[in-house]
């Protein structure tokens, strides 16, 4: 990392700290950076780790945009820290924080067992509509079947939408924009026979219906999967079960 | 968490929000042109488009008296539903006595409409 000094740069990066078994809460501490144009904050991160404060923690894995882990506050705006560049930060100085609205289990690293307890209740999984032998082959999918719910598989459970969510910030018991963007993933999915019951989830108290149509979701997810469009149809689709219920013998979700 | 196995009710109100913000939004600007604008001063339409015996006329029409009770009624729905959620953005937060106290009042509106329009006779 040393070699990377060259060209005499340096960026103040401002980092929360919380070391839960030292610090009574949250404070900044700030690092100064060496680095050149080529550097994403992550990279930023590492050097600290690296060469100024390994009691630093922050989770990484991939390095371009694939893995979901690196997901934090970079001044104020929920990004991925591989996906972000300190050359973008003219001022000299980026805060860095843990995600917003999640519980921090040490520096940057947030407790994510909400999202994962409510990912498991989705069934985040196709069950097929139909049982098929082997012998009869695979499930085929036409272009127009894939184009559906294609968009919605991009997401690699980064949480940045949830930090974006002011109606999960208010009210952690909303399932989130990431769960509806992953429900409505196989919901749409024409091999798919399980939507009446996910149906209960996005039509319960905790479901699509706290949405307020912020959109900010949307607009922070880095890889272009449209949170805000799965709970809007979801909004249009529990409301007819709600009311379809009462027409058909076995129509709604329950 | 017991609210993510209960059925929420929301659908219902969200019903009377969506179709009175339609409404709202294909005839809120046009009755603020007429009944603010065009009437009083006389733009358009003549100043006595809603004399008294104009207006009563109307409202005892059963189509004037349907329109003029949709666009109360649903009006209100759909405000007091942003209003719910406007507060509950401020930190009030949507609980069970913030709606009683929201919808209740756009029921309550609804039944005097409802009152007024039956009152004034066909």
């Amino acid at each position: 990392m040393a070699e990377t000094t060259g060209n005499g740069k340096v960026v103040r990066i401002e980092v929360l700290r919380y070391r839960p078994e030292q610090d009574e809460e949250p404070f900044l501490q700030g690092y100064d950076v060496p680095f050149t144009d080529d550097m994403s904050v992550l990279q930023g991160l590492q050097y600290i780790k690296d060469w100024l404060d390994g009691t630093l923690s922050f989770r990484w894995s991939c390095r371009m945009a694939i893995c979901g882990s690196c997901g934090m506050m970079i001044d104020g705006e929920p990004r991925l820290a591989c996906k972000t560049f300190l050359r973008d930060f003219p001022a000299g100085t980026v805060r860095v924080e843990a995600l917003a609205h999640f519980p921090i289990e040490r520096d940057l690293v947030i407790r994510m067992d909400d999202f994962l307890a409510k990912l498991e209740r989705i069934k985040p999984y196709i069950i097929p509509k139909e049982a098929r032998t082997l012998a009869q082959g695979e499930y085929l999918q036409t272009p127009a079947e894939l184009d559906v719910y294609e968009q919605f598989s991009s997401c690699i459970n980064c949480l940045l939408c949830y930090a974006a969510c002011p109606q999960y910030g208010l009210n952690p018991e909303f399932v989130g924009p990431g769960i509806m963007a992953l429900l409505h993933r196989y919901n749409a999915d024409s091999r798919d026979g399980a939507a009446a019951e996910r149906m209960e989830i996005a039509g319960s108290e905790a479901g699509v219906f706290n949405c307020t149509a912020v959109g900010y979701c949307s607009e922070v997810c880095p890889k272009h999967v449209d949170p805000a469009n799965a709970v809007n149809q979801n909004k249009t689709r529990a409301a007819g079960d709600y009311f379809l219920r009462f027409i058909t013998p076995k129509g709604g979700a329950r | 968490m017991k609210s993510i196995t209960r059925r929420s009710n929301a659908p219902v109100f969200w019903g009377l929000f969506g179709a009175g913000g339609m409404l709202a939004a294909l005839f809120g600007p046009v009755l603020v042109f007429i009944t603010g604008i065009a009437v009083p001063l006389g733009i358009i339409l003549p100043a006595d488009a809603m004399s008294w015996p104009r207006m009563q006329a109307f409202a005892q029409h059963w189509a004037g008296k349907g329109l003029l009770f949709l666009v109360v009624a649903l009006f209100m729905w759909h405000a007091m539903h942003r209003i719910l959620h406007s507060l509950h953005d401020l930190g009030v937060r949507a609980g069970t006595a913030m709606q009683f106290a929201c919808y209740g009042v756009a029921l309550l509106v609804t039944i005097l409409a409802t009152w007024a329009l039956m009152a004034l006779g066909f």
